[in-house]
């Protein structure tokens, strides 16, 4: 018994080095985001001799941090919503109206799940080119519902098939129409995984940086990966600045992760277990 | 009862028009276009696009750097999947036992993965050039004095490295609820009946979390497959394009080289590939959920 204790600390010493280590590139960037350029080439371990707050100020007025957060929060929110609203409204009348028709646009939209981004990428420039979606929010916004929606559509369709229909029933005897059984009673009943969509696809969305790149050009319309990457070209080598910048772009995620922490490891993993 | 039966059928043409018409023009429309540029010519920008059948398939046959690309992203999904397993699930072993700091040591493995891969993947190129060049000056240990990002091995093993450290605890946390999912009286009567932990993970907790190892080597398969943002942030496929993911060999085609058609029949070789493996590899691993 008292091997099996001594095992156990042991145990416990072995991950929390690990959990440290795993940390360290995290405390690298931060640290290194308030020293001075000469320092960081001199000594990347060390705390700042002198912490420098400026490079947090040049990098907010360089890449004007508050339009790129604000687009990012805009393109996440708005394209998250929307994938929720269009994907629980398909869902529920696909489930409840059953037939061929219901069949062949649930396969359709699913068959979609093997399809890789990078397949679509080349032609969607040119899509949306014509259909005036390119270098626009709003035009990324409803890329990112068709790329959403087909795991939003797979998940919500599994799970309003186990809501029993009674209560809809009932509601519908009471004297609600389609959309009001939709507002008032379906939409409740699908939190869960409501929640378990929208985690994932705000992670997914808030870090996305492939799409952003092909579809978004003009300086006003940057996201945070994209204005974050403005310091890491091939000619410039302002590691201050650098870290500054991926420490301003980090805190909002981690922040958000920190508070929601319990949501988002539920969330992934069921939607993991379902998808 | 005619009038309700058409107002059935407006409300269901309300409800599933918008899904279907935003698919229609985002997901279905761009595939079916990847498929007819992939028989054409077209550089992106001029107005004449022509037909030119199987050429593009034809010169992907002879495309060195097609190969090489092809190449390297097997290499990764081989290695990734298998070593992102491996941690995760050794996390996840550990921080199954009764650990007092369990919940945070759970939160600083997971913590990398709610940050995007693109910024991971400039934080990495910092620790490389600069971090492993001061730990080199310091410890005159040569495999720090090295700069990993020149050397075409190196490279690579640098990309597997910050797979595993961005992703590995993603892994974890999904083997962690499949491990709390094992019942504690299985394991009891199989000490009791002199079975060894060794012997007890491989006949008890192994077949139990087979559903999570089938989704995770799924997960990991496919996150390997469509690797971009680390290649694009650590290497830019470099040195001398040995570490160009496919996905980013792809992108380099079209947006560089303005090589749309030819770009498009790789990305429809591409999601034959990678359509088939995942298929495959899931209906494989299910048959043998169902055996144990």
């Amino acid at each position: 018994m008292k091997e099996n204790r001594a095992g156990k600390v042991l145990l416990e010493l072995i991950m929390i080095v690990l959990a440290l280590l795993f940390l360290f590139p995290l405390y690298i960037t931060f640290v290194n985001g308030f020293k001075t350029y000469n320092e960081v080439l001199t000594s990347t371990i060390g705390l700042p001799k002198v912490v420098q707050f400026q490079n947090f100020s040049v990098v907010w007025k360089q890449i004007n941090f508050p339009g790129v957060l604000m687009n990012s929060l805009i393109i996440t929110v708005l394209s998250v919503a929307g994938i929720l609203l269009i994907s629980s409204a398909a869902a529920y009348q696909l489930v409840r109206r059953p037939g061929a028709i219901s069949n062949a646009i649930f396969l359709l939209i699913l068959s979609a799940l093997v399809i890789p981004f990078q397949t679509l990428m080349v032609p969607l420039v040119k899509v949306a080119r014509d259909f005036g979606l390119i270098d626009s929010i709003f035009g990324i916004i409803v890329m990112y519902w068709g790329f959403g929606l087909p795991m939003a559509v797979f998940l919500y369709h599994g799970f309003i098939k186990t809501v029993p229909r009674e209560l809809e029933e009932a509601a519908q005897i009471d004297g609600s129409g389609v959309i009001g059984v939709y507002i008032r009673i379906l939409l409740p009943l699908l939190k869960p995984i409501t929640s378990t969509i929208a985690i994932l696809h705000s992670l997914w969305i808030w870090n996305d940086f492939l799409l952003p790149r092909i579809v978004l050009s003009s300086s006003q319309n940057q996201t945070i990966p994209l204005a974050s990457a403005v310091y890491f070209g091939q000619y410039t080598n302002e590691w201050h600045l650098g870290m500054a910048a991926l420490t301003m772009a980090i805190l909002p995620i981690i922040a958000f992760f920190l508070f929601m922490q319990r949501y988002i490891i539920a969330g992934i993993t069921s939607g993991a277990v379902k998808g | 009862m005619p009038t309700r039966r058409l107002q059935q059928n407006l409300i269901y043409i309300l409800f599933v028009a918008p899904a279907v018409f935003v698919f229609a023009l985002i997901v279905l429309l761009p595939f079916l276009r990847a498929i007819i540029f992939s028989f054409q010519d077209w550089n992106g920008i001029s107005t004449v696009i022509r037909w030119v059948g199987l050429d593009n398939y034809r010169m992907m046959w002879k495309d060195d750097a097609f190969y090489r690309s092809f190449a390297f992203t097997l290499k990764y999904v081989i290695v990734t999947t298998i070593l992102v397993n491996v941690v995760g699930l050794a996390l996840a072993l550990a921080l199954n036992t009764a650990l007092k700091t369990k919940n945070i040591l759970r939160t600083a493995f997971f913590l990398p993965y709610v940050i995007g891969s693109i910024i991971i993947g400039f934080i990495w190129q910092f620790i490389i050039t600069q971090l492993f060049a001061d730990i080199g000056r310091a410890t005159q240990w040569t495999l720090f004095m090295k700069n990993w990002l020149s050397l075409p091995d190196y490279a690579f093993w640098s990309l597997v490295l910050v797979t595993i450290w961005h992703s590995s605890g993603y892994y974890m946390v999904i083997y962690l609820a499949a491990l709390q999912g094992v019942p504690k009286d299985l394991l009891e009567a199989a000490s009791i009946d002199g079975a060894g932990v060794m012997q007890q993970f491989r006949s008890v907790v192994l077949p139990l979390i087979r559903p999570a190892m089938t989704i995770n080597l799924f997960l990991a398969l496919s996150n390997g497959f469509k690797s971009f943002d680390l290649n694009f942030a650590l290497t830019k496929g470099g040195p001398f394009g040995t570490t160009e993911s496919l996905a980013l060999h792809i992108y380099l085609d079209a947006f560089t080289k303005n090589l749309f058609t030819y770009a498009s029949a790789k990305a429809v070789v591409f999601f034959v590939v990678l359509a088939t493996i995942t298929l495959v590899q899931v209906s494989v691993m299910k048959r043998s959920e169902v055996e144990s």
